[in-house]
């Protein structure tokens, strides 16, 4: 049998299965501006549902047309169309940085929900009418080979169709040119925006059920798929559904023909070990391929929303802050001793309570870079593996040089791996860097060098005169640190660098104009952030003592950047609380049986509910308190005096309520409702 | 010489050709106007000169060199400053930070010795924002956010100064403090460029006035000369001479 004719025919059923994904990560991209991030997770969970109904031994073993028919036209739709109006819907007009965190949130929890549900045990999803196969050019395809290709073509024609055949497919179009136009003219944007996200994920699990046989049920593999569609999609710029087969084509043939021929360019056949891991990582490779080809967008005004100023603490009250949170440690150190305190079944000593502030510090590296800059990453713990990996390396006695090389390998570092992102804005941004973070996982962590498949000693600081050996010493010592990196962090704030880079987030064309040299002033911050990655995770592995890649992880990463958020994005306190958040679900899990899989996905959660307090909860509590002492002293609440005039004047506009009379609690809502969604300007009154 | 000029500049999106063949001069120590019906081609004109926008045609000079393929920021770096139509201000910066930000983004190429704070204070100063510098700028009105973009513009210690409808948002006093404005930097040696659909004041400060239509320069002259013009009159300026806001 010929191989390249072998391989082809199984590249394009592979593509056919990309182009599956790829089409409804397209679908919901386009009409309702929101990337779906957890769109490979959808059909991970809808894949092991799929097993549940059809496969299971213990489940009601249906046939799986029943069983198709469940997952792809009842639970699919059902839940797109629950998570559109449930998160979505919410999310028009907001902030990159928000819808973003929303459906990451929502990936980690369905991660974590899978974890929880299906722990790893061998489950087998066998492909449709397996193992007949038929000769095609004499090579031997299943039939569940065929069905993918077919069903991919149906894909394709059948949104051809409905974009351009029927009135709902027009109005989608309509929808992604102008919304409010479309709205103007009678398109339904929600309606249409339900249909899509429907639809949208009702593909993710066709495609999740069509790889589960080949892939198997992985987790994290069928997650990943996301990653692989996107590729595709990247090569229509997320638009274009025939530049969308294009491109899961071109993937299909490189995954069958790259683990074939490459090996076959090297000694024995066999790939070196610096390549370990290549072939799982070429849809990552392709991707930054499109990306470094695509062309420059051009620079137009960040979406500026007026959002609440965060007051920044003068350099006195950040000192201040620091030496209470150093003298805080110290204190609990002297009293309660290494061992902490034990609250019931759940004990806090100084070893897991320093998780708060390495985790703290972690999260605080994406101030400048997130909460300043607007620039977005998800690779900020692969950056403290480095770190910890350099630290491990460079000091074997706990030399403070570890740090420092730490810091400055992983700044560089991430400057480098910023470089091929440098040039584009927003959702590729974070893209590239959650691509960057897989890529760590398959390619860099598991080196022998690096930390293989088992773990790498860290040793923790020795500066000679003092060691910082004990848990109780650690901890204080991660004080230490925290408190001196949140003052710089501020410093950075109020300083020249700080203000150029909130003028870059407002607006990159401007900054241009003024002669700013945004590539130049992105590196920077990328390394300045990563820098305190490094040294964040530089200290976490001593804090672990032994540490190893799973540690880092994409999936470990994810919660970093949604209590990131969660906390503040812009502030040094909301880093701290983040920390302290996600260190408390670790203890309490760890500690309480009931709810041991609480930190798998309360962080997705946490992730989830953030569309509705985007600017976090530090600065949001801040807000709610000073608004509660301005009404205590001076009469109502000028937000609600606000909202009450807004409603006052969409009523006066209103045929369907007189003039003057009071407000029926059903009318009030209503018209808050209308309020959350449209401009307040009616159109009777634009068209004078 | 002219210290700013472009030369058969042409830009098409898609099959709508924006610009075609496009000449302008800019001289130094004047205010140069340059107006235009809506869709005229004012605005990706100024992208062109500050380099937002490739050309598919043409040249742009600046100081006798070709700056065509230079980037935005290198532009600005040789002189070139701008203001937006629709605004570009730093929102989550105070309007005092706005200007403070420019001065050091200058200070940080130049090396020039002067303080960033002292330049920020005298420009809040002469633009007239000290009441509201301390305001975060995007809780201020529009004609005051174009007046910040100026001062913002001008920490850029630019030698050419581009306005994109200044003047739009201001009251008829504002107007007027404003004209004076130009006619100082003018007469202080800087080069102006100015689109504005207030007439009376396009009339009123400029030496030399650019009038574009569908993407063509139609008419180049004095005031005197550009109401006098019947291509224009039948373009752009019609029934609206005499009452200005075209």
């Amino acid at each position: 049998m010929d191989e390249l004719t072998r391989l082809t025919i199984f590249g394009l059923v592979t593509a056919a299965i990309y182009f599956v994904a790829a089409s409804g990560l397209v679908l919901t991209y386009t009409t309702s501006g929101i990337f779906n991030f957890a769109h490979g997770a959808i059909g991970m969970v809808a894949a092991f549902v799929y097993w549940e109904l059809r496969f299971n031994p213990e489940g009601p073993g249906l046939s799986t047309p029943v069983a198709l028919f469940l997952v792809l036209v009842v639970f699919a739709p059902l839940f797109g169309v629950l998570v559109e109006r449930v998160l979505i819907r919410n999310l028009q007009g907001a902030s990159l940085a928000t819808t973003l965190v929303v459906t990451v949130g929502m990936l980690a929890f369905l991660i974590g929900v899978a974890q929880t549900r299906w722990k790893p045990e061998s489950r087998v999803v066998r492909g449709f009418f397996e193992p007949d196969d038929v000769p095609i050019l004499g090579v031997n395809v299943t039939w569940h080979d065929i069905i993918t290709v077919i069903v991919a073509v149906a894909v394709a024609v059948g949104l051809r169709l409905l974009l351009y055949r029927t009135r709902i497919g027009v109005a989608m179009r309509a929808v992604v040119d102008n919304r409010t136009l479309a709205g103007l003219n009678g398109a339904q944007a929600h309606r249409v925006s339900a249909l899509s996200w429907a639809i949208g994920s009702s593909l993710a699990a066709l495609a999740g059920i069509l790889l589960a046989p080949t892939l198997g049920l992985e987790i994290i593999a069928l997650t990943l798929l996301v990653v692989n569609a996107y590729a595709a999609a990247m090569v229509g710029r997320l638009r274009s559904l025939p530049l969308t087969v294009v491109g899961a084509v071109i993937l299909g043939l490189l995954v069958n023909y790259v683990p074939n021929y490459l090996p076959k360019l090297f000694e024995k056949d066999t790939l070196p070990s610096w390549l370990t891991g290549i072939n799982n990582s070429l849809p990552i490779l392709m991707l930054f391929a499109v990306l470094l080809l695509l062309p420059q967008e051009r620079l137009g005004g960040w979406q500026a929303r007026a959002g609440r100023r965060v007051r920044v603490p003068s350099f006195a009250q950040s000192l201040l802050g620091g030496a209470v949170l150093v003298a805080g440690a110290v204190l609990f150190v002297a009293v309660l001793g290494d061992d902490g305190v034990s609250i019931g079944d759940v004990s806090f000593t100084t070893q897991r309570l320093g998780l708060a502030l390495a985790f703290g510090l972690i999260i605080l590296s994406l101030v400048p870079l997130v909460g300043y800059a607007g620039q977005i990453s998800l690779a900020q713990m692969t950056l403290a593996g480095v770190g910890a990996f350099v630290m491990a390396k460079v000091a074997a006695d706990g030399s403070p040089v570890g740090l420092l090389a730490a810091m400055a390998i992983v700044g560089a570092a991430g400057g480098i791996i910023a470089l091929p992102a440098l040039r584009l804005r927003g959702l590729y941004l974070a893209l590239s860097t959650l691509a960057i973070a897989v890529l760590a996982d398959n390619m860099f962590f598991p080196q022998k060098r690096v930390f293989f498949t088992g773990s790498l000693e860290v040793d923790r600081l020795d500066l000679g005169f003092i060691d910082f050996e004990s848990d109780g010493a650690y901890f204080v010592l991660l004080a230490i640190a925290y408190a001196l990196a949140a003052v710089f962090v501020l410093a950075l704030r109020r300083g020249p660098f700080g203000r150029r880079l909130l003028a870059m987030k407002d607006s990159p064309a401007a900054c241009a104009t003024l002669g700013l040299d945004l590539t130049r002033t992105k590196f920077a911050v990328f390394a300045v952030s990563a820098s305190l990655a490094g040294l964040g995770g530089a200290l976490y592995g001593g804090l672990r003592v032994a540490v190893g890649g799973q540690d880092f992880s994409m999936v470990q990463g994810l919660p970093i950047l949604l209590l990131a958020v969660l906390g503040g994005i812009a502030t040094a306190s909301g880093a701290l609380f983040g920390g302290f958040f996600y260190a408390l679900l670790i203890i309490l899990s760890a500690d309480i049986k009931s709810i041991d899989s609480l930190v798998l996905f309360a962080p997705g959660l946490v992730g989830i509910t953030l569309g509705r307090m985007p600017e976090g909860v530090v600065p949001d509590l801040a807000d709610r308190s000073r608004r509660l002492l301005a009404r205590l002293r001076s009469g109502p609440d000028p937000a609600v005096v606000e909202r009450r005039e807004q409603r006052a004047a969409l009523a006066a506009l209103d045929s369907d309520i007189p003039l003057g009379a009071p407000l029926e609690p059903e009318q009030v809502q209503a018209l808050d409702a209308r309020l959350g969604t449209e401009e307040v300007t009616p159109v009777g009154v634009a068209g004078d | 010489m002219a210290l700013l000029a472009t030369k058969h500049v042409g830009v098409s999106f898609g099959g709508l050709r924006a610009l075609d063949q496009v000449d302008l001069t800019v001289e130094p120590a004047c205010v140069t106007g340059l107006i235009g019906p809506n869709g005229a081609g004012k605005t990706t004109l100024f992208n062109v000169v500050c380099g937002l926008q490739e050309t598919n045609a043409g040249q742009v000079l600046f100081d006798d060199a070709d700056i065509t393929k230079l980037k935005a920021y290198e532009r600005a770096r040789r002189g070139l400053a701008r203001t937006f139509q629709r605004l570009e201000v730093f929102g989550s910066l105070s309007a005092r930070d706005n200007v403070l930000t420019a001065a050091e983004i200058h200070k940080s190429w130049s090396h020039d010795e002067s303080d960033p704070e002292a330049v920020t204070e005298e420009l809040v100063e002469r633009i007239g924002l000290h009441d509201v510098a301390d305001e975060q700028a995007d809780t201020l009105p529009t004609g005051m956010l174009r007046l910040v973009e100026v001062a913002r513009a001008l920490a850029a210690r630019p030698r050419v100064l581009l306005l994109d409808e200044p003047s739009s948002g201001l009251d008829e006093h504002e107007s007027d403090v404003f004209a004076k404005l130009l006619l100082d930097l003018a007469g202080e040696g800087l080069a102006v460029l100015m689109v504005e659909h207030d007439v009376p004041l396009v009339m009123e400060v400029c030496t030399t006035i650019h009038v574009l239509d569908f993407g063509k320069m139609i008419a180049v002259g004095t005031p005197a000369e550009i109401q006098s013009n019947a291509d224009v009159q039948a373009a752009y300026l019609g029934g609206a001479t005499g009452n200005g806001d075209a």
